[in-house]
């Protein structure tokens, strides 16, 4: 592999895109600025409309941007045709041409590059065996279940040896198992390929356990960029912290702010500790995210007081909903144990703990 | 055990029977609108021509021989007729070259329309279809008025000076192939729609993704998965164009006559109904030879892509 680490492998700077004119104008990707590091699995996580695939297509070439840069490894490639950049798609719905083989599939490019015949023998071979196909090269796309689809995809697109691998929500057609399967699957291709990987997802589960950095997005701009523990733990917005796993809001007012950390000061007024969202602007009034199994059920003492409203069992660890005195909702999850029960009931009164590192402050 | 075999069998039986009883009415239609004619046909072009037309019921082989050679007035010797040769090939050159200007014409046509919103869609299939609306023979004479002398395309070549005298395009084979091309187009840009509008338009994004240029997406992938719309449009159109009769008689004139006219002119002026009945069959014959090996050799490129 060419390590190039001081360009960025596709390096976006304030892209648009609007889609129609005058009154129906629509812009699909408002200033988006992002760069995607050489051998990275890059994820763009967000709600449908959000605007990722545009990106994605835009980076492909299937679209071409308003205004704004798209480089590759420096280059320039926002203008250029889809087949004039070594960049490869792996589609939703797979898009296996189906007048073609297995074989012939993953050989088409190769083919369009014009690579000899020998050459494309090989690497559709090596291809096949790289994602466990070998049986079924001859085979038609339509003979194929659906995970064999995706991994002929897959190979279709590495073929060419793309210098940047896009992936379309390409697992949202696949069950529970083998979409279970296929995550590991596509870690284990982007190690081994050492291509950057650029997947568009919705799934926010999905986006945490495969990326090494997850952008997340909401209607055409990128919210926040980081990994998945940032993202988790230090969520700068709201919607981050919403769309990313079940959270807590909390009002609070700043107290005093030092070096990243803020005293805060809850509307019980007990006062807490948070760590600052970056870009964070001190003023009066903020919002704490604090994710439910950072907090601590206790039966006395806590930092906010309240009852408890519901008790949900879920195997692993149990949710407690408790309606706090000031008369906003939280949520508890423990950790469940075989020897005893989570030890509170619906109308239990309940104190809750947060912990020492487990609040962040919102920037809005 | 041998009862409930019974009971079975007679079910059957009763079955097919009923099957039978059911599918006469479109037996019936069948055997009226389609073989009874034919067979009429048939048994026509064995028969001896009458003298101010019709048939006499005596039997000979003569309009079938006639199909082929000319008999000679004074010797009797037989010779090819080389003025029916001429027509036949006329015939099937003119087919041939209408199919593929349909197709020319009628690909990147059904291509825009197939690309279009679907809202926007039936608009633009609407418009491809207004033609149909139209008598056969007044569209003819609507190509007519574009290519005469006094036409619109030689009025346009004067006005610009690219000419100073009118180009004769009337009555000449150019101009069969020009009014055939127009009227049978629909036939072709239809069926060419219908398959373009099931393919998914992501296998040409993969194409292209996959560094395929536009000529090659074209032809790599677009093409095959069009080939069904192109076979049938081929049909569609090959078949009326080799017995077209009023397209090449308003514009060849008398002179640039199809198979479709000389027919015609037995049953006409010719007062040959057998000579006619038999060339109708060789027409026949001839589209259903042209078809097989058609469809033969389409199917055979398909396979060699799968």
């Amino acid at each position: 592999m060419l390590e190039k680490p001081d360009l960025p492998a596709i390096d976006v700077k304030g892209v648009m895109k609007v889609f129609g004119t005058g009154d129906s104008a629509f812009a699909a990707l408002n200033d988006v600025s992002v760069s995607i590091r050489e051998n990275e699995f890059f994820t763009l996580l967000g709600p449908s409309g959000c605007g990722k695939t545009t990106l994605l297509r835009l980076i492909a070439g299937f679209d071409y941007p308003t205004s704004g840069e798209i480089r590759l490894h420096g280059e320039d490639i926002a203008t250029l045709p889809p087949y004039k950049r070594p960049v490869n798609t792996v589609f939703q719905s797979y898009a296996l041409f189906p007048h073609m083989t297995v074989g012939q599939n993953i050989g088409f490019g190769l083919q369009m590059l014009g690579r000899s015949k020998a050459e494309i023998e090989a690497r559709v071979d090596e291809m096949l065996r790289l994602v466990r196909m070998e049986a079924l090269k001859n085979r038609r796309t339509s003979q194929i279940s659906g995970g064999q689809q995706q991994r002929v995809a897959l190979a279709r697109a590495l073929a060419p040896q793309p210098k940047v691998l896009l992936l379309d929500e390409p697992l949202s057609a696949l069950d529970y198992k083998l979409r279970k399967e296929m995550q590991i699957e596509l870690k284990r291709l982007q190690t081994e390929t050492g291509i950057t990987f650029i997947f568009v997802t919705h799934d926010q589960e999905e986006a945490l356990t495969m990326s090494d950095r997850i952008a997340v997005m909401s209607a055409g701009k990128i919210l926040q960029v980081g990994s998945p523990w940032d993202i988790y733990d230090r969520p700068a917005e709201r919607f981050v912290a919403d769309f990313i796993g079940e959270t807590n809001f909390l009002p609070a007012t700043l107290v005093a702010m030092e070096g990243g950390k803020a005293k805060m000061r809850l509307r019980s007024g007990v006062e807490i500790a948070a760590t600052v969202a970056e870009g964070f602007a001190p003023g009066g009034e903020a919002t704490i995210v604090v994710r439910p199994e950072h907090a601590k059920a206790v039966k006395t003492g806590g930092d906010l007081k309240g009852q408890v409203e519901n008790v949900v069992y879920f195997g692993t660890d149990t949710h407690i909903h408790v309606r706090l005195d000031d008369g906003e909702r939280f949520m508890v999850r423990q950790q469940n144990s075989r020897s005893q029960s989570c030890g509170f009931e619906a109308g239990d009164a309940i104190g809750v703990q947060i912990g020492a590192d487990a609040a962040q402050v919102l920037r809005d | 055990m041998a009862s409930a075999a019974e009971v079975a069998e007679s079910r059957e039986r009763e079955d097919v029977r009923r099957r039978w009883l059911l599918s006469a009415p479109a037996l019936l239609i069948i055997f009226l609108a389609g073989t009874g004619p034919l067979l009429i046909v048939l048994v026509y072009s064995f028969l001896t021509p009458g003298d101010y037309g019709d048939v006499k019921w005596q039997f000979s082989t003569d309009a079938w021989v006639g199909v082929l050679f000319e008999r000679d007035i004074f010797d009797d010797t037989l010779s090819l007729a080389s003025a029916h040769m001429a027509i036949f090939w006329r015939s099937a050159l003119l087919s041939l070259a209408t199919t593929i200007l349909t197709l020319i014409f009628g690909f990147p046509t059904a291509y825009f329309i197939a690309t279009r919103p679907e809202s926007r869609r039936e608009v633009w299939l609407f418009l491809i279809t207004i033609p149909f609306w139209t008598n056969l023979l007044i569209r003819t004479f609507a190509m007519k008025e574009v290519l005469r002398n006094e036409g619109l395309v030689n009025s346009l070549l004067q006005f610009l000076r690219i000419t100073d005298q009118p180009i004769q395009f009337m009555f000449t084979d150019f101009a069969v192939l020009m009014g055939m091309t127009y009227v049978y187009l629909p036939l072709m840009v239809l069926p060419l729609y219908a398959s373009m509008e099931k393919i998914d338009f992501r296998l040409v994004e993969a194409g292209y993704d996959l560094y395929a240029t536009r000529f090659q997406v074209l032809r790599r992938i677009l093409l095959p998965l069009v080939k069904p719309g192109v076979i049938a449009g081929s049909i569609l159109v090959f078949i009326p164009s080799l017995g077209a009769y009023v397209t090449p008689r308003v514009m060849g004139g008398g002179t640039n006559l199809m198979i479709g006219n000389l027919i015609e002119l037995q049953f006409g002026q010719g007062r040959n109904w057998p000579l006619g009945a038999s060339l109708s069959i060789t027409l026949m014959a001839i589209v259903m030879v042209a078809l097989l090996v058609y469809v033969r050799y389409a199917g055979r490129e398909g396979g060699q892509h799968g």
